[in-house]
């Protein structure tokens, strides 16, 4: 009987460590706010959006590759759907290797100039920061073949 | 001559600056002509009762904006008698959004009932000079065509009934009374207006 139990614990647990990080506001702040010596990219999706997943390939490229960048996957399901198991349960699906976090505020008009002021809440958006010089770029729709490096170059640039 | 060179400059500065797409609040909004569901044109000059417009950006597919789908029926059943009728813009690209082909918008306007216009902005270039990048994306107008608010319909797009803030609501009561509308602007998380490719 017991080493069911624990047989149990683990099946459950290894499914655990695969849930994403639900984050307030005042966290993911601090993620985009940090000094460093590493480019920040952040990527604003939903499981809901057609071409987010279409670009995600991208971000866990990069991930893989790229020691000296930071990539965040930023979820905002939370706003249709308080419950995050969609986005554990395709976290988990894709094999997603990447940092996932998912933004649990309500209200986005109140935060969405906060992330970033020209960014109009629309899905996707990627966002870039030279953790060293603060440099930023936002870009709005989903990216092509090519552009998240150009963005990246783009921020290295002094 | 001093202000002369300065005002020189200035302008010089100005047309050096890029040309900044998309309406601000008080902006004159141009009138378009656009395919209705029901193969006619539409302009707003068609509308001559109208004392404004609720211009509302929208597609077939976006969860937004089945999320919102009813609310803007209700919009358009609660208003368009009092002359601020909803003029939905379908502005997505069906070769990257299938769903949201003219085919499709016949569809859903024939199953939703729709007794409002839905039109197609296949050239994209009424969304991109009111400045429109969600769906759904309400731009509330007076009868002049000037911007009285831009942005979301609600503050709450899970739930209807969780809403405190009606946005759309309150800028046309207030314009309706004669009033200054309060909140102007309002951004929200939404799907990405399908662009076409450059």
């Amino acid at each position: 009987m017991r080493p069911l139990i624990l047989f149990f614990l683990l099946c459950s647990s290894s499914v655990f460590s695969q849930s994403v990080e639900s984050v307030k506001l005042v966290d993911l702040q601090k993620i985009i706010q940090a000094t460093g010596d590493r480019i920040l990219v952040i990527n604003f999706w939903a499981t809901w959006c057609a071409p987010c997943i279409k670009e995600i390939p991208y971000f866990e490229k990069l991930n893989a590759e790229d020691k000296n960048a930071e990539v965040v996957l930023v979820s905002m399901d939370y706003d249709l759907d308080p419950n995050t198991d969609k986005v554990n349960r395709f976290v988990t699906r894709k094999k997603i290797k990447s940092r996932v976090l998912v933004l649990n505020e309500s209200d986005p008009n109140s935060w969405i100039d906060k992330i970033d002021k020209r960014w109009s809440g629309a899905l996707p958006a990627t966002l870039v920061v030279n953790s060293k010089t603060g440099k930023r770029e936002l870009t709005q729709g989903e990216l092509g073949e090519g552009e998240l490096e150009k963005l990246i170059a783009k921020v290295k640039n002094q | 001559m001093k202000t002369t060179f300065l005002m020189m400059l200035f302008a010089l500065l100005w047309a050096g600056s890029p040309v900044k797409e998309g309406y601000e609040i008080g902006d004159t909004a141009a009138d378009f002509k656009l395919k209705n569901v029901d193969g006619k044109m539409v302009s707003l000059a068609d509308f001559k009762d109208a004392k404004g417009f609720i211009v509302v950006f929208d597609c077939n597919t976006c969860p937004y904006s089945k999320a919102y789908n009813e609310r803007i029926i209700a919009l358009n059943k609660k208003y368009a008698s009092l002359g601020f009728p909803v003029i939905a813009i379908n502005p997505n690209d069906p070769t990257q959004s299938r769903g949201d082909s003219f085919d499709e918008m016949v569809k859903v306007a024939k199953k939703k009932g729709y007794d409002f216009p839905y039109l197609v902005d296949e050239s994209q270039s009424v969304a991109k000079s009111f400045g429109a990048t969600n769906t759904p994306h309400a731009f509330v107008l007076t009868k002049e065509l000037k911007v009285a608010y831009i942005g979301a319909i609600d503050d709450s797009a899970r739930k209807p009934q969780e809403a405190t803030k009606h946005y759309v609501e309150d800028a046309v009561n207030a314009l309706l009374t004669g009033k200054p509308v309060t909140t102007t602007k309002v951004k929200a998380i939404g799907c990405g207006i399908k662009w076409k490719n450059a």
